[in-house]
């Protein structure tokens, strides 16, 4: 099996234009004869509901919270990125473009990117007709800050709420398709499993979280838009339920899962406070525009009070190493240069697995009204949870997981190699390489669902007349089957140990053996630790309740079972990479100064791996990535 | 620290429910109040009794997916969402009352989860912008002056978690549909659907059997994301308006 990426001829800033110039479209009367299935409802997923819909296409939306308006894209607070210079500062897509693959450590592609960094423009302008209240300067236009790895200030933001607000102008679209009649949504409804009907992807068993029911969807595409899989490792900065149920049983279909190694740990978190802990707070990335980066120079110093360490006896180590990005380092170097001055024994707070972000000087610059007008919410979210003000002392902050690079492999169409089968946004692998950089996961999920697939889709549609599949074709009730069977089994385990026992002990491992850092012997011992995990959850979970109506721990059990699956996959890839190059860093890979060593000649590929059953190990499939614009580099922000 | 648990236990959403009691032991005190219930629920699953059933997903307090009435308030004490709410707050040996959201129109599925469907139909209704993908003009070619976008900022950040409905004593839901209808009215993109957008809102919110506001600001009160209730009196009045247009025939 080849993999052909589908990237139109021409030259890299023509290919976008000339793609939508000569691809096979649709009419309008023949749409509306095409069934499309999308599940999850995040950016990507509702405003590709809602743009599907809107052209004419017949949609069916699912999600498992119990509102489309829920899907963790709410939760990202700091802002979007788009190439819209209104700053003066040099932007353009070009630079946008270049940030992107330089932020992604060159392991992205290149035709994706540059179309990503084109659309960015018309996503501002959408959001704005739909009534996203941007923040605004005095004299009515729009205002922007600047985000790590850029040297311009390409922004946009809502306060400290701009996923939210994104999320809401998407959820409303969305909503008023659902009012035409166009789009029909299933919320409480959760994927178990894609149908395949002579190797397309022809729909969904779906498993109705409310009455326990299992039942099947018909369609003629599938759209996957059911976000990362960061909860792999417990704590993350990811919401309770999201979860890669969705991709992994696509991965099991026949759709092969990229570079599930690249996962980005975020800089700035609320520090782990205790074993109970069940989630982590994400601190946006934007504080680092005002705040400074700091530990103690002598480990002496390290449980002092901060305001009783003078200045010179600071360490303010970004600055320090990256005197030209300074604290707006890309995140994987933020959070790798945070664990080096912890493992040096310099770290702050309980258990020495914090650093400061000091406002201090900010505030006497500004005011604490800039700051607070800034960041308030952020600052009261701190005070909330840790009891302590940051307007006072200076903030703890530690990396913790928080976005994943890595998803199911996608053309330039964004089709995964399963015929009908497309994947958007985060669950995809194909525009952050390593790496992502800050405000650009919102980016891609309203380039997907806005821009990119509405144009793309045709492509495949195209060739799907008077192809509609029958629900009642047998793969149909073949997977319904198999999915009650499953079900069937984890309730009748009946062992002594609960689901969350299990995930946080999968997670702890995960985090130190394929976290932040990872080498060959830590992944070896992974890979042995994880089938007997596995091994004793099939044979000693404790599930009480039915199958039959509402049963949140039955949910957490299917889901923690495929990560207890995908986990190793994840391994697998980590050890097969042997470089390090963005979130992937490999200990025995490093230049003399500590920074990632990547290997292009021997990685310079997507790793693609491809399911070959449950006691085979996967085979390996590489998409070369060349390079037809950019000149490989090493990443250097000094 | 040690709390007295009071929960809201019911099989489903057409069977009875009742107050159990559960001992909440070890609970640390830097615990969130969902923590402490998954920590309970463990020894719940321990004991063999089926754990609580609640809702909540990203516990940042920003999905609005949390809606436990605590010792008779939604969200419980202080300002914001049930998951933002941690244990220091409450005494070392407290009798907590946990149930779920209480509103006609939120119906009980199952123990502490409710159904919020009525919230978006209500937004179904009219709680959008007609536009469509790739019309929109550049976002810098309407300025719209800072202290409106401020305004519309501070209503969109409804979270519609629910407990405006839940706490008010006649089951509104005005403060919800008003940040709405506010937050979109303000700006010029939402102004030509202004009054359709009223008036559908307002109807589907009537529909679903939620009360009107008879001004006790129960909902101010609890609502986590500082939505005011100063919204609703601009919205009567844009409903107001729109209704007099209607009555005499202009079209909308």
């Amino acid at each position: 099996m080849t993999l052909d990426s589908q990237i139109p001829a021409g030259p890299l800033d023509k290919k976008w234009t000339s793609f939508k110039n000569t691809s096979k479209l649709v009419n309008p009367a023949n749409k509306r004869k095409f069934d499309i299935l999308i599940v999850g409802s995040g950016l990507a997923g509702a405003a590709a509901a809602a743009t599907l819909a809107e052209q004419g296409y017949k949609v069916k939306c699912f999600c498992y919270q119990d509102s489309p308006r829920r899907a963790h894209s709410i939760a990202a607070q700091g802002g979007i990125n788009a190439a819209k210079n209104y700053q003066n500062d040099g932007d353009s897509v070009y630079r946008l473009f270049y940030d992107t693959i330089k932020g992604g450590d060159f392991r992205a592609r290149e035709a994706n990117v540059h179309r990503l960094a084109e659309v960015s423009n018309q996503i501002i302008d959408q959001c704005v007709a739909q009534g996203v209240p941007f923040a605004r300067e005095y004299g009515g236009l729009l205002d922007n800050r600047s985000f790590g790895g850029a040297q311009v200030s390409r922004t946009f933001y809502a306060r400290g709420q701009t996923g939210q607000q994104l999320l809401l102008g998407a959820y409303s679209a969305l909503s008023h398709q659902i009012a035409l009649g166009n789009v029909q949504m299933y919320s409480k409804t959760e994927m178990m499993d894609l149908v395949i009907v002579d190797g397309h992807a022809k729909g969904i068993v779906v498993r109705d979280m409310t009455t326990g029911e299992i039942t099947s969807h018909a369609g003629d595409a599938v759209l996957l838009c059911t976000g990362g899989y960061g909860n792999v490792f417990y704590l993350s900065t990811n919401a309770r339920g999201c979860n890669v149920t969705a991709t992994y049983r696509a991965y099991k279909r026949g759709a092969l899962f990229a570079n599930p190694c690249y996962t980005q740990i975020h800089p700035t978190c609320i520090p782990v406070s205790g074993e109970y802990q069940s989630k982590l707070t994400l601190m946006s990335e934007s504080l680092r525009n005002d705040g400074r980066v700091w530990v103690p120079k002598r480990k002496e110093d390290c449980s002092k009070d901060p305001k009783d360490i003078p200045e010179e006896a600071r360490d303010y180590y970004l600055e320090r190493k990256y005197p030209s990005y300074g604290n707006l380092a890309p995140r994987d170097i933020s959070s790798r240069s945070a664990k080096e001055v912890c493992d040096d024994g310099r770290g702050v707070g309980p258990g020495g697995l914090g650093v400061y972000l000091d406002f201090a000087d900010a505030i006497k610059r500004l005011g604490k009204h800039v700051i607070e007008e800034r960041y308030g919410n952020l600052f009261e979210m701190y005070l909330n949870i840790t009891g302590e003000s940051a307007y006072e002392r200076p903030m703890r902050i530690y990396p913790a997981v928080h976005y994943t690079m890595g998803g199911l492999w996608v053309d330039y169409n964004l089709m995964s190699n399963v015929p009908g089968l497309h994947v958007l946004g985060e669950a995809n692998f194909s525009d952050h390489g390593a790496n992502r950089l800050g405000a650009s996961a919102l980016m891609q999920g309203l380039a997907d669902g806005y821009f990119v697939i509405p144009n793309t889709i045709s492509i495949y549609m195209a060739t799907q007349f008077g192809k509609k599949v029958d629900a009642k074709a047998p793969a149909f009730q073949e997977a319904v089957d198999a999915v009650k069977a499953r079900v069937q089994k984890l309730m009748s385990i009946k062992g002594t140990r609960s689901v969350d026992s299990f995930h946080r002990e999968l997670g702890k491992l995960l985090w130190e053996k394929c976290g932040m850092a990872r080498d060959k012997k830590g992944l070896e011992e992974a890979l042995r630790r994880i089938p007997k995990l596995r091994e004793e959850f099939w044979t000693n979970l404790k599930l009480l309740g039915s199958a039959e109506g509402l049963n949140m721990e039955l949910e957490r059990a299917g889901r923690v079972a495929d990560f207890l699956e995908f986990g190793e996959l994840m391994c697998l890839d980590a050890l097969n990479r042997n470089e390090s190059c963005g979130g992937h860093f490999r200990t025995e890979y490093q230049t003399p100064e500590g920074e990632a060593l990547r290997d292009d000649e021997n990685y310079g590929y997507v790793a693609a791996w491809k399911y070959e059953g449950d006691n085979t190990p996967p085979t390996l499939l590489k998409e070369p990535l060349a390079y037809e614009e950019v000149k490989l580099a090493t990443r250097s922000y000094k | 620290m040690k709390f007295y648990l009071e929960v809201w236990r019911q099989k489903g959403p057409e069977s009875g429910g009742k107050l159990e009691q559960y001992e909440a032991n070890d609970i640390p005190a830097e615990a969130s109040f969902l923590e402490m219930l998954d920590i309970v629920n463990e020894d719940l699953t321990a004991k063999g009794i089926e754990p609580i059933q609640f809702d909540s997903d990203c516990r940042e307090g920003i999905c609005g997916n949390c809606s436990l009435t605590i010792n008779g308030i939604p969200h419980g004490p202080g300002r914001g969402t049930t998951c933002q709410l941690y244990m220091r707050k409450f005494r070392d040996g407290q009798i907590i009352t946990i149930e779920p959201f209480r509103a006609d129109s939120f119906p009980v599925e199952r123990d502490l989860v409710v159904n919020r469907e009525a919230y978006d139909r209500i937004m179904q209704a009219g709680g959008f912008i007609t536009e469509r993908a790739g019309s929109a003009p550049d976002a810098n070619s309407v300025p719209i002056p800072k202290v409106v976008a401020d305004v519309a900022m501070d209503a969109a950040a409804c979270i519609g978690c629910g407990a405006c409905a839940a706490a008010c004593p006649n089951g509104s839901a005005m403060l919800f549909v008003s940040a709405k209808v506010t937050h979109l009215g303000l700006l010029p993109q939402g102004k030509p659907e202004n009054h359709r957008r009223v008036l559908n809102m307002v109807r589907q919110m009537d529909q679903e059997g939620f009360g009107n506001c008879s001004n006790y600001y129960a909902c101010e009160a609890v609502c986590p994301a500082g939505i005011p209730a100063s919204f609703i009196a601009r919205m009567n009045r844009e409903f107001s308006f729109a209704s007099l247009k209607e009555s005499v025939g202009v079209p909308l």
